[in-house]
């Protein structure tokens, strides 16, 4: 099957039933998603497909049809995204395992809601689990990424 | 000889003719009948496969246990979840593989959601009779009449319940036997129970 995944088209041998971050870290390569519990419980797996974000630990690449993948890779190719820049700043990230899916769901959040309310933040965050507890970082890092996004800074 | 009993059974509604023949035209009226076929129809909408998705609150609802969806999901105002966490950045368009296991989030073909802020068609803990009520009422079912309501039976969504995936119960009763009890309450006039007895 064909997979376009980060504006690039691969030929991707898998079987039907293989969950989509298999083929994006066994397949294509690229290793920035991650996986944590693999039902769809702690979002350190989320992509993007046409700018919407999926649990990929679940969802079996045959699902993915004809929409575009987007995965941490395919953000920036050089962090310079206002979510990753403001990531830095806010000096959000402590372990680091599950700032992939963070980042993925803020990019996502802020397309549909340019500026968040915390409460906002806390409804559309609250799926992606941070075993360091850094949510207050990740709240404010949002903010910021909101700033810069809009110029407002 | 056979041929011929089988008539009598029919016409005279013997109670001796065996359990091979049709049974006995029921006695009782259209009303009653269609009250009872209502509980069946409220049994199926208080199913948890039905009712987790028309909780009372916000939140939906998850298992046979019907506790509260974890990871604070909310229903958002349109039913479809909060941005960043709608309920298909989970639940994909088909039910995963059995392979991946137990307690992987089901799917469904229309996108996983449930009713609107606005419109929240509440099933869980209504008595019988506020349940009847409610589904009939235009004003609060999004504007289904009966014939309506019946077309919503076939929705993929609510199919689902009997075929939720592995590891989920299915709604107790058959979907067939729903259907005819929907029929049978649908063709009585769609009567409501008169008492306010709780329901769960």
């Amino acid at each position: 099957m064909k997979l376009d995944i980060n504006g690039v088209v691969r030929d991707i041998d898998a079987p039907p039933d293989m969950p989509l971050l298999w083929v994006i870290r066994d397949l294509a390569g690229l290793p920035g998603t991650k996986f944590g519990c693999g039902m769809a419980q702690c979002g350190a797996c989320t992509v993007h497909l046409d700018g919407q974000p999926v649990r990929s630990c679940v969802l079996p690449v045959s699902a993915v049809g004809a929409r575009k993948v987007t995965t941490i890779e395919g953000i920036s190719s050089d962090g310079s995204h206002p979510v990753q820049r403001a990531w830095v700043e806010a000096d959000v990230v402590q372990c680091g395992y599950c700032q992939s899916g963070q980042i993925m769901t803020a990019v996502a959040l802020l397309e549909k809601r340019p500026d968040p309310t915390d409460a906002d933040i806390d409804a559309g965050m609250s799926g992606i689990v941070c075993r360091c507890g850094t949510y207050n970082r990740v709240r404010e890092a949002i903010h910021l990424a909101s700033r810069l996004k809009r110029g407002n800074r | 000889m056979k041929r011929l009993v089988l008539p009598l059974c029919v016409a005279f509604s013997l109670p001796a003719c065996g359990d091979n023949h049709p049974p006995a035209v029921s006695p009782v009226a259209p009303n009653a009948a269609g009250l009872a076929a209502f509980e069946t129809v409220r049994e199926v909408f208080q199913h948890p496969r039905c009712q987790n998705c028309h909780p009372a609150g916000d939140a939906p609802l998850q298992g046979d246990d019907s506790h509260v969806h974890a990871q604070n999901v909310l229903r958002g105002k349109d039913g479809h979840g909060n941005i960043g966490a709608e309920c298909t950045t989970c639940h994909g368009p088909a039910n995963p593989p059995s392979a991946f296991g137990a307690h992987v989030p089901p799917g469904n073909v229309k996108g996983w959601h449930m009713p609107t802020e606005d419109l929240k068609l509440v099933f869980v803990g209504l008595t019988p009779r506020a349940l009847c009520e409610q589904i009939k009422d235009p004003a609060r079912n999004g504007g289904k009449d009966m014939p309506a309501l019946r077309t919503h039976l076939d929705d993929p969504l609510v199919v689902w319940g009997w075929a939720p995936g592995f590891g989920r119960a299915p709604v107790s009763v058959p979907r067939d036997r729903f259907l005819a009890a929907w029929e049978t309450w649908a063709g009585a006039g769609a009567p409501c129970p008169g008492d306010a007895t709780a329901s769960r």
